[in-house]
């Protein structure tokens, strides 16, 4: 048995949505290189809808590829789908991940999140949107 | 291209190894203790054997333990030692930068009371005499300290520490496995009273090895039962693999000298060309280590999905990067030396087969170059070096 699936496998060889975006409206980072992942998401968001989302990872084989599919999963959907995206749909997507690397579809989880929250920040007036 | 480079991680059997067992599973499966001729056979093939591997080493037949490899080799010499030694001995010196056979083995014993002084290394990944030297109290019972690192390959002063020790009238013992079978060993040169090996490590089966234990060391079993391996190790002997273990050792041997030199040509070399990747550092001293060891770190980048790209491109490596251990810790041996966390999941260990190609060779540096230069194209870790927010450590 492999040790990835190969949907794994084909978002770590072939990264979607890699790179930055200049002037995003919400820029998140998650992790630490001491434990040896950092997930940095960019955001471009306009009338809510995530327009744009863009990555950079230092980690593992699945930490890329949850980077990859997190991005995928939320690219042109509304931000309320963005922020209610969990790890499990992450992994699941990625047809599974081994146990102990279920942390790294939680990172990009928390990636999203912490992007938003930074949005958010940049945008209150939005936050009020959302509370209403 | 298909390039083994994980050669310390285990290596193919040799032709001579896998032709020399194939009697003893098929035709000859007496069990050695059995008196009928069927039995003897194998019991004289065994005992062949035995001869063999001591011969290899400088040791007595005697004095050979078969085993089911270096970790429960390990197992034994360090449990016997210090449950063998008298009450009020409970303290043990090793090293830093031990494998887990040695180092897990010690935390047990540990729990159970003795007190263990781990003696640091220097960047240079070698542990020094004196330092050992020093760590020695009147109730030491035991030092272990490896022979090579099976990591980064630095060689330890194992000849001087042994001397040390007998000086001081301490066992000492040896996790001779990355050793045995590479570069010469000899068990009274090197003043070693308990050393360990495994046959998987110079072309031999899986599953077999032994240990060396001095005339006159009382070992404690793992494991009861019966009578075999002088009362000492019981369960029938894995007849095939324990011969297959000996032509292994003797051709190894034979070929020490052509195969260590092929090796450092091919490991210089490697060294020179990954040297020119910006921002990386060879671990271990340059030229205090294995004939066919290289590791490196690169910084910006973590180990294991450099490993898969690697792969991807025919090339099996290894890495000390804590996701391709499953354990959240890199390598402590890189931290030993003094790598810190963020570099050292960035780790790559190559140990190429002696037979690799000069052609071979440059293929896995252009290989490497260019994985770790896409993978920090993506890394925010490699973003903020470049940018300056964080300082470059390599």
């Amino acid at each position: 048995m492999a040790l990835y699936s190969e949907k794994v496998m084909d978002h770590f060889r072939n990264p979607r949505n890699v790179g930055v975006i200049e002037n995003a409206d919400g820029v998140g980072e998650v992790g630490n290189a001491k434990c040896g992942d950092i997930m940095k998401m960019y955001l471009k968001i306009e009338n809510d809808i995530i327009e744009d989302v863009k990555f950079e990872t230092f980690g593992c084989g699945s930490a890329i590829a949850s980077s990859s599919m997190a991005t995928e999963l939320i690219k042109g959907r509304p931000v309320s789908e963005a922020a209610a995206l969990t790890n499990k749909a992450v992994a699941e997507a990625l047809d599974g991940l081994p146990d102990y690397k279920m942390h790294c579809s939680v990172l990009a989880e928390e990636a999203i999140q912490s992007a938003l929250e930074n949005y958010y920040e940049r945008h209150p007036e939005k936050k009020k949107d959302k509370e209403v | 291209m298909k390039i083994y480079a994980d050669n310390a991680a285990t290596t193919k059997m040799s032709r001579r190894a896998v032709d020399a067992m194939m009697p003893y599973i098929y035709d000859i499966y007496g069990n050695p203790s059995s008196l009928y001729s069927e039995g003897q056979r194998a019991k004289e093939a065994l005992e062949e054997a035995r001869r063999r591997v001591a011969l290899a080493i400088g040791a007595e037949a005697k004095e050979i333990i078969f085993t089911s490899g270096g970790s429960e080799a390990d197992n034994q010499a360090i449990t016997s030692a210090a449950v063998g030694a008298r009450k009020n001995k409970r303290h043990i010196v090793t090293t830093a930068i031990e494998h887990h056979a040695v180092l897990h083995t010690l935390e047990r014993l540990e729990k159970e009371g003795f007190e263990v002084t781990r003696v640091g290394v220097g960047e240079d990944g070698v542990v020094d005499a004196r330092d050992v030297a020093s760590a020695l109290r009147d109730d030491t019972c035991l030092v272990t300290v490896m022979y090579a690192n099976n990591e980064i390959g630095t060689l330890q002063p194992v000849k001087e520490i042994g001397r040390i020790c007998r000086e001081r009238g301490v066992p000492f013992h040896t996790d001779a496995v990355q050793a045995v079978g590479h570069i010469p060993v000899n068990v009274s040169d090197d003043n070693v009273d308990m050393l360990s090996a495994s046959a998987h490590k110079f072309h031999g089966p899986k599953g077999v090895g032994f240990l060396y234990a001095k005339r006159g060391v009382r070992l404690q079993n793992l494991i009861e039962g019966g009578a075999q391996e002088r009362g000492r190790r019981a369960g029938t002997e894995n007849v095939a693999g324990i011969v297959a273990m000996a032509e292994a050792l003797d051709e190894s041997i034979e070929n020490m000298a052509r195969d260590a030199c092929a090796l450092t040509r091919a490991r210089d070399r490697m060294i020179a060309g990954l040297s020119k990747i910006p921002h990386s550092a060879l671990n271990g001293d340059a030229a205090r280590r294995l004939p066919g060891n290289v590791n490196f770190c690169f910084e910006g980048i973590e180990g294991e999905s450099l490993l898969l790209l690697l792969d991807d491109r025919g090339i099996s490596a290894s890495s000390g990067s804590a996701c391709t251990s499953g354990s959240l810790d890199p390598s402590h041996v890189l931290l030993a030396i003094g790598r810190v966390h963020d570099v050292a999941h960035g780790s790559l260990r190559l140990t190429p087969s002696p037979d690799i190609t000069d052609d071979e060779i440059d293929y896995v540096i252009k290989s490497v170059t260019e994985v770790v230069a896409y993978l920090r194209s993506f890394s925010p870790v490699w973003r903020d070096l470049v940018n300056g927010q964080k300082q470059h450590i390599l």
